[in-house]
């Protein structure tokens, strides 16, 4: 088995590929790459795309890297492989980002990223800290997770769904916060599961497993 | 809902922990990874690893020291201390810190910031403030309070000569692109006198992003002050849990009983 966590040079792949390293040797989930080399990519058993700064910066990038991209879209929209996208990763999973200007992103699940406004003008943006989960639907990436448990987000702009059911966790931030989207074969997490310890930590596992 | 974090602070000099940790089971309190490692398990919310030297010098150390703890440690790290340009910002990131914090150069070029935020994104752009009281009311309470860059032993002077604002200079850091605010109080800074309350108040409610409430900490009632008087998103410490008077734990169940939003681990 091989994950590969795509480089297209947006943002720190360090500490995520050591989480996803070591939730691999306990679970046996296989070997984890950082890549950004189409082939690997195409070869690769689950994909990771992380991301941090503006959509459209990283949509821009992930474009520009053309070989990656188009391995990594026939991976997942023909071949099924596992796919999970983290922070800017998920939300590049959306129809659309307002985010500075509209751009278009790949068209996974339904919906569009805009600015985070809570209710509470009192509330400050980013979004920043540990907030509890609340849990919508249950997923095998979830296994072992309840609502009540915290993970770490540090984000301004935040994922509307268009269709409930593919909304599997969210927040609460002066309203709901969407905070894990899926459908088949793929996932995507607004919070950064590397830096949320424990809890994290089993949700990198349990994707390490998943066999949908 | 958003809790309140914790943020335990290392003072680093040469890929050394200055001041000391006093942990009980550490094999090497001296080495900041070791450090951050047992904060880690004790449920911080963050780390933060400032650079008190933060010569040229020592950069490599400093990289190497934020890439060794962030492949042992799944916890948010800040780093700061001699971050000058948008190159600084791009090596620490890349060795695995999750948020890097201007100060000198930020007072000296404000644009620093908005280059930073406009390659990384704001949400990893920290600008740290360290504030002195320059004035007061009538009633005797601070009103005013200027900036100290260069580890606070030198004031910053616009080009009049006259003192930096501490409140709008937060603003315009904000407006350039920074997400976040250390705030640091010169006047309570190893006091133990409890954070300078109307300063956090001051620019926590000038700005719209987070602000780290530090300097002065002397008790778990100090930490709660900073939140609910102070209206600080974080509270950062150093002494109180280096040397082992409150645990993180403690701190987070005496905040939790005063009413204030906390991740119990």
């Amino acid at each position: 088995m091989l994950t590969a966590i795509i480089d297209y040079e947006s943002g720190n792949l360090h500490s995520a590929e050591k989480a996803f390293q070591r939730m691999a040797a306990e679970v046996h989930g296989g070997e984890v790459v950082v890549t950004s080399d189409a082939d690997v990519v195409a070869k690769a058993d689950r994909l990771v795309l992380p991301g941090d700064g503006a959509f459209p910066a990283c949509a821009a990038e992930l474009r520009g890297h053309k070989g990656i991209y188009d391995a990594m879209v026939e991976a997942v929209e023909v071949k099924g492989r596992p796919f999970l996208g983290i922070c800017v990763g998920m939300q590049l999973m959306a129809s659309r980002g307002h985010e500075y200007e509209l751009t278009q992103g790949l068209g996974w699940i339904e919906g569009d990223v805009e600015k985070i406004a809570p209710s509470d003008v009192s509330l400050k943006v980013p979004h920043m800290g540990w907030n509890n989960l609340v849990i919508d639907h249950p997923h095998a990436l979830l296994d072992g997770i309840k609502s009540g448990d915290h993970t770490y987000f540090v984000h301004s702009y935040q994922f509307h769904v268009t269709k409930p059911e593919e909304r599997l966790a969210h927040v609460d931030y002066g309203g709901d916060v969407t905070a894990i989207i899926g459908r088949d074969t793929m996932v995507g997490m607004q919070f950064h599961p590397e830096k949320s310890q424990d809890i994290g930590l089993r949700m990198i596992g349990n994707f390490l497993k998943w066999a949908p | 809902m958003l809790k309140t974090r914790i943020i335990p602070c290392l003072d680093v000099a040469d890929g050394r922990v200055v001041k000391g940790v006093n942990f009980v089971g550490l094999r090497d309190a001296g080495d900041p990874v070791e450090a951050a490692r047992a904060y880690d398990a004790a449920g911080a919310d963050e780390i933060c690893f400032l650079d008190i030297h933060a010569t040229h010098d020592n950069r490599g150390v400093m990289i190497d020291m934020v890439q060794r703890t962030a492949e042992q440690c799944f916890v948010p790290l800040t780093v700061g201390g001699g971050v000058r340009t948008v190159a600084d910002v791009r090596k620490l990131l890349l060795a695995g810190a999750d948020k890097v914090s201007f100060n000198s150069a930020a007072v000296a070029n404000p644009d620093v910031i908005a280059e930073a935020a406009a390659q990384f994104g704001s949400q990893c752009i920290v600008c740290a403030i360290d504030a002195k009281t320059i004035g007061h009311d009538e009633n005797g309470v601070p009103n005013k309070w200027g900036i100290f860059t260069h580890g606070g032993r030198k004031e910053a002077l616009d080009k009049d000569g006259n003192p930096i604002d501490a409140v709008e200079f937060a603003k315009l850091v904000v407006a350039k692109g920074a997400g976040e605010i250390l705030l640091t109080s010169m006047d309570r800074d190893g006091t133990k006198a409890g954070f300078n309350l109307p300063l956090t108040k001051a620019i926590s409610d000038a700005v719209n992003v987070p602000v780290i409430a530090s300097g002065g900490v002397g008790t778990l009632d100090h930490l709660v002050e900073g939140v609910t008087e102070g209206g600080a998103s974080a509270v950062l410490a150093a002494s109180i849990f280096h040397f082992g008077e409150y645990t993180v734990q403690e701190a987070k169940q005496h905040m939790h009983d005063a009413g204030i939003p906390m991740r119990l681990t």
